[in-house]
């Protein structure tokens, strides 16, 4: 059992590839969805605190929009997709035609953006499963708009239990005209990162 | 101490992460970021205006806590119940008594209403709860507080006017 020790090198760079490998799917979707190029950072695994979670997504105070899927089955974890106010703007009017300039989103809004977080991160469950022969089912998603930080309490909380810190797998997300930037974020609970290693062969 | 004094005093804030605590004392501010269903405590000296501030996560600590402290050094700032007794302690040891404690909280909001049939995200009123069972024990007496409901907040503890400010993103700002 891995547990509190570090994470190989070779670990981050299989988590690291699974995380091209989902997000490249989810990518994929994201840009049938809104007819445009996009493009994925190459993805980066690593174990961090809690603190330096929120970091990555532009500090505990910055405003962002938040999708928040949990993934079950052979192992569980979290997937969000966070972007900033303005991407999800973009997004919306690109799916729902509605020029919105706030943050303040209606049931429909709000819907659409979950909507979109579920499409991605089936993508990127569907991408893991066929990789893995893993069984993983996920729930519907649930939208928030809010600080970084508070949004991310909810990703961390199942790793929270056991540990002080949390195996972080980070995509960058950006829609090629659109202006459309995003981070996809998977968190394997930690009872999970060991399975799925040793369903990829390690 | 006359009020040009203090303005040459250098406030500092200091700023507490998650799952994390400090104890500052007068002019100094404690301020914590982000908190979603973690709570953020508040605990003074009413006399001396020694402030602890403490970043709570999750409620309760494990039974192998004691164990765990030993061998691992995790945070007894993590868990409400635990995070109440370090912070008595740590005023105790800077020469506060309990009865001139008092305390302040804010958080145990619930993010993601959707998923709120699982136990694991009702988290923040279970936070709120044992935060309350902790402090009724030491007997000392909460307050204010601004808790529960879907949005994040970011608080700010002054020592001196011991007062705490709430900030929301959708709620705006105000003391409590």
């Amino acid at each position: 059992m891995m547990g509190e020790g570090e994470l190989s090198s070779l670990h981050v760079d299989i988590l690291q590839e699974v995380g091209n490998i989902g997000a490249a799917h989810a990518a994929t979707a994201l840009s049938e969805l809104l007819g445009t190029p996009v493009r994925i950072s190459v993805s980066s695994a690593r174990r961090c605190t809690f603190d330096e979670v929120s970091e990555v997504a532009g500090g505990p105070d910055e405003l962002i929009v938040g999708v928040f899927v949990r993934v079950t089955g052979d192992i569980g974890g979290n997937m969000l997709l966070l972007m900033s106010v303005d991407s999800a703007n973009i997004l919306l009017q690109t799916l729902l035609g509605s020029k919105i300039v706030s943050g303040d989103y209606d049931d429909m809004q709000l819907s659409a953006l979950g909507e979109v977080g579920n499409i991605l991160g089936g993508a990127y469950t569907s991408a893991i499963a066929t990789l893995t022969s893993l069984r993983m089912s996920q729930s519907v998603p649930a939208v928030a708009v809010d600080m970084a930080g508070a949004i991310l309490d909810a990703g961390i909380l199942a790793t929270s239990e056991v540990s002080d810190f949390a195996v972080l797998i980070d995509t960058s997300i950006m829609g090629g005209a659109s202006n459309i930037d995003g981070h996809f974020f998977l968190l394997p609970d930690p009872s999970s990162t060991v399975p799925l290693l040793d369903a990829l062969g390690c | 101490m006359t009020l040009s004094d203090y303005s040459e005093q250098v406030e500092v804030v200091c700023r507490i992460g998650i799952a994390d605590g400090a104890v500052v004392s007068r002019p100094d501010r404690l301020r914590t970021s982000g908190l979603g269903s973690c709570v953020g405590l508040v605990m003074y000296d009413v006399l001396t205006g020694l402030s602890g501030m403490v970043h709570v996560m999750l409620p309760t600590a494990p039974a192998d806590f004691a164990e765990r402290l030993r061998v691992d050094g995790v945070k007894p700032q993590k868990y409400a119940d635990s995070a109440v007794l370090w912070l008595v302690s740590e005023l105790q040891n800077r020469g506060s008594t309990i009865r001139n404690l008092r305390a302040k909280m804010a958080g145990g909001a619930q993010m993601f209403a959707s998923a709120g049939r699982s136990d694991v995200l009702r988290v923040g009123p279970r936070n709120v709860e044992a935060v309350e069972t902790a402090l009724t024990g030491c007997s000392i007496p909460l307050l204010a507080k601004d808790v529960g409901g879907t949005e994040g907040r970011t608080i700010e503890f002054d020592s001196q006017t011991q007062l705490l400010s709430v900030r929301t993103a959708k709620s705006g700002t105000f003391t409590i």
